[in-house]
């Protein structure tokens, strides 16, 4: 088998590129079009990888990976389902008030795990859906996906999961109504509010998004300035879908910056923790970095080399505040491709080369944590996770096309939710 | 033998700590015809009062219906920190290895011992503020539950005593159980945790405020299996989310069980044990436990003091009504500390006590925002802010930057082993004016009071980055973030 680090960067690129693409008719169920949340037996779908799944769909076309008459059967597929799936009160219901639970059985659609109903998850995946709605812009099936994907996107209550207060819940359950969880820092939940904002049948409150940011954190941490955020992934969603390079809302004009610039400031500060590596992890550098919410060693505590380790199992670790028990995402470096390209590659290079075997069949790993060893190898999570899948084709894409940037841009929906939320400049010129 | 030199040890502690703060052969003086001031409460606050006036040559009456000292020395800073201390160095002796020594055979706790520690420092610390010593300091003490009857008179023990000027500082106490059957159950609070003679084996903690999480955690260290359990998605729902995270991550790390979005709704008995009804989104679970530990916050003692007949309004929960300048609706009468404060707290009852008496008796015009007062979480590691949350600011149309330097950065942290944690300072974005700041460290509760001064002095980034500080020492880390403002702005000028 050749050596994926010795291909050329746009041969390595490509080919984990197709490789995560490959997830998504890998594993869909052939009925329902829901994808699954990972590669484990029995898993649920997850809506929010549902959501990715339709983003990369028109990538796979423009790749040729799949034709465009099986994107579209296979988009319209799953926005059928959404479309005729209970919508209701019922704990077994697929949605309620136009938003979806998070995670739902591969075969019927119904809840599983009495999980949430989740406003950042149904996010993704109305985001998912807006993007099917630009990309198929031809008549027969392409025409149906179209009405399909406004009448879900127009019915999703937003307003609804403001429950009265200033700002959105998290999530809602038949069982104890909203969580008592709310949005505190920048996070992944830009484009939440963008969508919210962006509705014309049930906005979200601009005062919402204007609290939200009230609780935005601008600091100097380990010689960067930077809208702090702990995780990466929470850097690297919203992005996906849209270019926030140039354009600027309130408090990035503030500041003088931008999201996009804001992220890769991120990047050079994971990578500057990764370097001073503070509690001693194996592996850590300047090309091994990635700490971000992901799979990790089960729950445990022990003492290694003299020092308390504990590990947190399925988390979202951030830095440089934690946690951390040494875990990084596999996957995480080369899906800051369009940020910060030469730390993308040569970060992924070092970990082929170093650890091969967070790579298989092309695909990374959730998690990967060299400092709990096991058989002389590090620990490494299971098979392989649908978001991560996702994100990476995304951002690979977007790096080398802007595809999915420019299909965002052309969502009347999604340029109506940055008007509202202050954004300006950039693209967003008229 | 020696068990029992050392009860009589901690009896006669207990003693001489009573001899202070509430003589049995105390006689009240008799009233003079009028005092300048009148002090209800001889707390932090009432003694600060009463002791600022005296030296200031006012004639002072000094009213106290219990102890001397208050919460404070009584029940609350001083005794959970003497016993906070000694837990530390309990759990240090697991850690030991990390320093390079051999880890001791299991430390048995004795916890009779720890508490006649804590006694003894509270004698001591007691008698700089006895009620002899108030005598010879020319103010009037009486014991005796005080009452206002009349805009300018007060009664206390059958005794009328008139003033020009009253401070009210009756002080707070712990909020009492809502939770159905839990009254029946029996409970204890901070005022009444260290009543116990003996550690049981499980002590349940309701309440993830500042006083919840340093007795978990100290409880902790001392042997038993403690549960927290607060209503809130996070501990210390008044600080940054980060200093919150990190003292959720250090709970856990000493074994202290995390109930987190967890709501009480129940108690009960199963044979000798007690237990806690919980809810949490729809799950409902019992916890099992042998002692329960209320600390869902503070309220202020106003009760049965008379302010009807003195005019003096409330305001809800707060307690009693005051303007900015520490007056209440009676402009002859103030009040200071948690009887009136957002900030229950230890120092802002001194501090708004003093800036009381120069309000009512020196002319002064005080107003109690313009107070720079820290406070701090004394859990390992310590929190510590003063000064504005990012929050505050923002929500005043403030650009905030914030200068951040990682505890594990400063060799000082390095070399104690006590690197988790954080120094922030919070600043106006384009200006090197000071705001706020939170601190996360082992020494946290000694680090912020630098920061305090620098911005109760006006001192801004520029002119703090120049200050030579020892090294090694924690405190290098406020140092440092001044100099990464001091970079960053040279940088940004070219």
């Amino acid at each position: 088998m050749e050596d994926l680090a010795d291909l050329p960067d746009d041969a390595l690129v490509a080919r984990l590129q197709r490789g995560a693409f490959s997830y998504f008719t890998e594993f869909c169920d052939p009925v329902t079009g829901l994808v699954a949340d990972t590669s484990r037996k029995d898993s649920p779908s997850s809506i929010a990888v549902v959501g990715f799944a339709l983003s990369c769909y028109p990538i796979g076309v423009r790749n040729s990976w799949m034709t465009r008459a099986d994107a579209a059967r296979q988009t319209l597929k799953v926005l059928r389902f959404f479309a005729h799936s209970e919508q209701s009160a019922d704990p077994d219901a697929t949605g309620y008030k136009g938003l979806y639970y998070h995670f739902l059985d591969m075969h019927t659609g119904k809840r599983v795990w009495r999980c949430e109903l989740s406003l950042i998850d149904s996010a993704l995946l109305m985001a998912g859906i807006l993007v099917s709605a630009v990309f198929f812009d031809g008549e027969g099936d392409e025409r149906e996906i179209r009405d399909l994907a406004n009448a879900l996107y127009r019915r999703v209550e937003w307003h609804w999961a403001e429950s009265g207060t200033k700002t959105v819940a998290q999530g809602w359950k038949p069982e104890c109504s909203f969580l008592n969880y709310g949005w505190e820092g920048y996070n992944e939940a830009t484009i939440l509010y963008v969508l919210g904002l962006g509705s014309p049948t049930h906005p979200l409150a601009k005062r919402g998004f204007d609290s939200w940011r009230l609780t935005y954190q601008w600091e100097h941490l380990l010689g960067h300035d930077v809208l702090y955020s702990g995780p990466l992934f929470t850097h690297l969603f919203s992005h996906a879908w849209i270019e926030f390079r140039g354009i600027r809302d309130a408090f990035m004009r503030e500041k003088s910056s931008d999201y996009f610039e804001n992220t890769v400031r991120s990047i050079a500060l994971h990578r500057e923790y990764a370097v001073r590596n503070p509690l001693a992890f194996t592996g850590y550098c300047s090309d091994f970095w990635g700490v971000t919410a992901g799979d990790g060693p089960p729950y445990g505590q022990m003492r290694e080399d003299g020092r308390d380790r504990r590990y947190f199992g399925y988390m979202s670790r951030g830095v440089p505040y934690g946690p951390d028990d040494g875990t990084i995402s596999p996957w995480a470096m080369l899906a800051t491709l369009p940020f910060t390209p030469e730390a993308a590659l040569t970060g992924t290079r070092h970990l082929l080369r170093t650890y091969p075997q967070v790579c298989r069949s092309d695909r990374f790993a959730s998690g990967f944590n060299p400092t709990l060893v096991k058989d002389g190898q590090g620990w490494l999570s299971e098979g392989w996770y649908g978001l991560d899948q996702g994100l990476l084709v995304m951002m690979i894409e977007n790096h080398r096309s802007g595809f999915a940037w420019d299909l965002c841009r052309r969502s009347p929906y999604i340029r109506a939710g940055l008007a509202r939320a202050g954004f300006t400049g950039g693209w967003l010129a008229p | 033998m020696t068990a029992k030199t050392d009860t009589q040890r901690a009896q006669a502690k207990e003693q001489l700590f009573e001899a202070h703060v509430r003589p049995e052969d105390w006689k009240n003086p008799a009233p003079r015809e009028i005092y300048d001031l009148a002090i209800l409460g001889a707390g932090p606050a009432g003694i600060a009062a009463a002791e600022y006036a005296a030296r200031l040559g006012f004639s002072v009456a000094l009213i106290e219906r219990g102890r001397l000292g208050g919460t404070s020395l009584n029940v609350g800073s001083v005794p959970s920190k003497a016993v906070i201390r000694t837990a530390n160095i309990y759990a240090r002796m697991h850690d030991v290895e990390d320093f390079g020594a051999p880890v001791p055979e299991e430390p048995a706790v004795d916890f009779a011992m720890v508490l006649a520690r804590m006694r003894a420092i509270r004698a001591r610390i007691a008698e700089y503020h006895s009620a002899r010593r108030f005598a010879a300091r020319g103010v009037d003490l009486f014991y005796g539950e005080g009452r206002f009857d009349g805009s300018h008179g007060l009664v206390v023990a059958g005794a009328g005593v008139r003033f020009k000027k009253a401070l009210i500082a009756t002080g707070a106490r712990p909020r009492p159980s809502n939770i159905p059957g839990l009254d029946k159950v029996g409970y204890r609070t901070s005022d009444s945790v260290f009543d116990m003679t003996t550690l049981p084996k499980r002590i349940a903690v309701i309440g993830g405020g500042p006083l919840g999480c340093e007795l978990a955690q100290a409880l902790r260290h001392l042997g038993p299996h403690v549960t927290i359990v607060q209503n809130d998605p996070k501990f210390l729902p008044r600080e940054e989310r980060d200093a919150a995270e990190i003292l959720s991550r250090s709970l856990a790390r000493c074994g202290v069980e995390i109930r987190l979005n967890t709501t009480v709704t129940g108690a009960r008995m199963n044979g000798s044990a007690k237990v806690l009804e919980t809810y949490n989104n729809e799950v409902e679970a019992d916890l099992e436990t042998d002692e329960v530990l209320l600390s869902i916050g503070r309220l202020p003692n106003v009760e049965g003091l008379g302010l009807e007949h003195a005019g003096i309004a409330l305001d809800g929960d707060r307690g009693i009504a005051v303007d900015e300048h520490l007056r209440t609706s009676n402009s002859d009468i103030y009040a200071a500390g948690d009887v009136c404060m957002d900030l229950k707290f230890t120092n802002a009852a001194r501090a708004t006590a003093l800036m009381a008496v120069e309000n009512a008796l020196a002319g002064g015009r005080g107003r109690h925002g313009d107070l720079v007062i820290p406070w701090c979480t004394y859990c390992d590691p310590e929190i510590a802010h003063v000064g504005m949350h990012i929050w505050d600011a923002r929500a005043q149309n403030i650009p905030v930057k914030t200068f951040t330097v990682m505890m594990h950065d400063v060799d000082r942290a390095i070399t104690d082993g006590q690197d988790h944690g954080f120094v922030k300072i919070h600043i106006e974005d384009g200006t090197d004016r000071i705001l706020g700041g939170t601190i996360v460290a082992s020494r946290a509760s000694e680090l912020i009071n630098e920061l305090s001064v620098i911005m109760g002095a006006g001192i801004g980034m520029a002119a703090l980055a120049r200050m030579v500080h020892t090294y090694p020492a924690q405190s290098e880390a406020i140092m440092l973030a001044a100099r990464a403002y001091v970079e960053s702005r040279n940088a940004a000028r070219g």
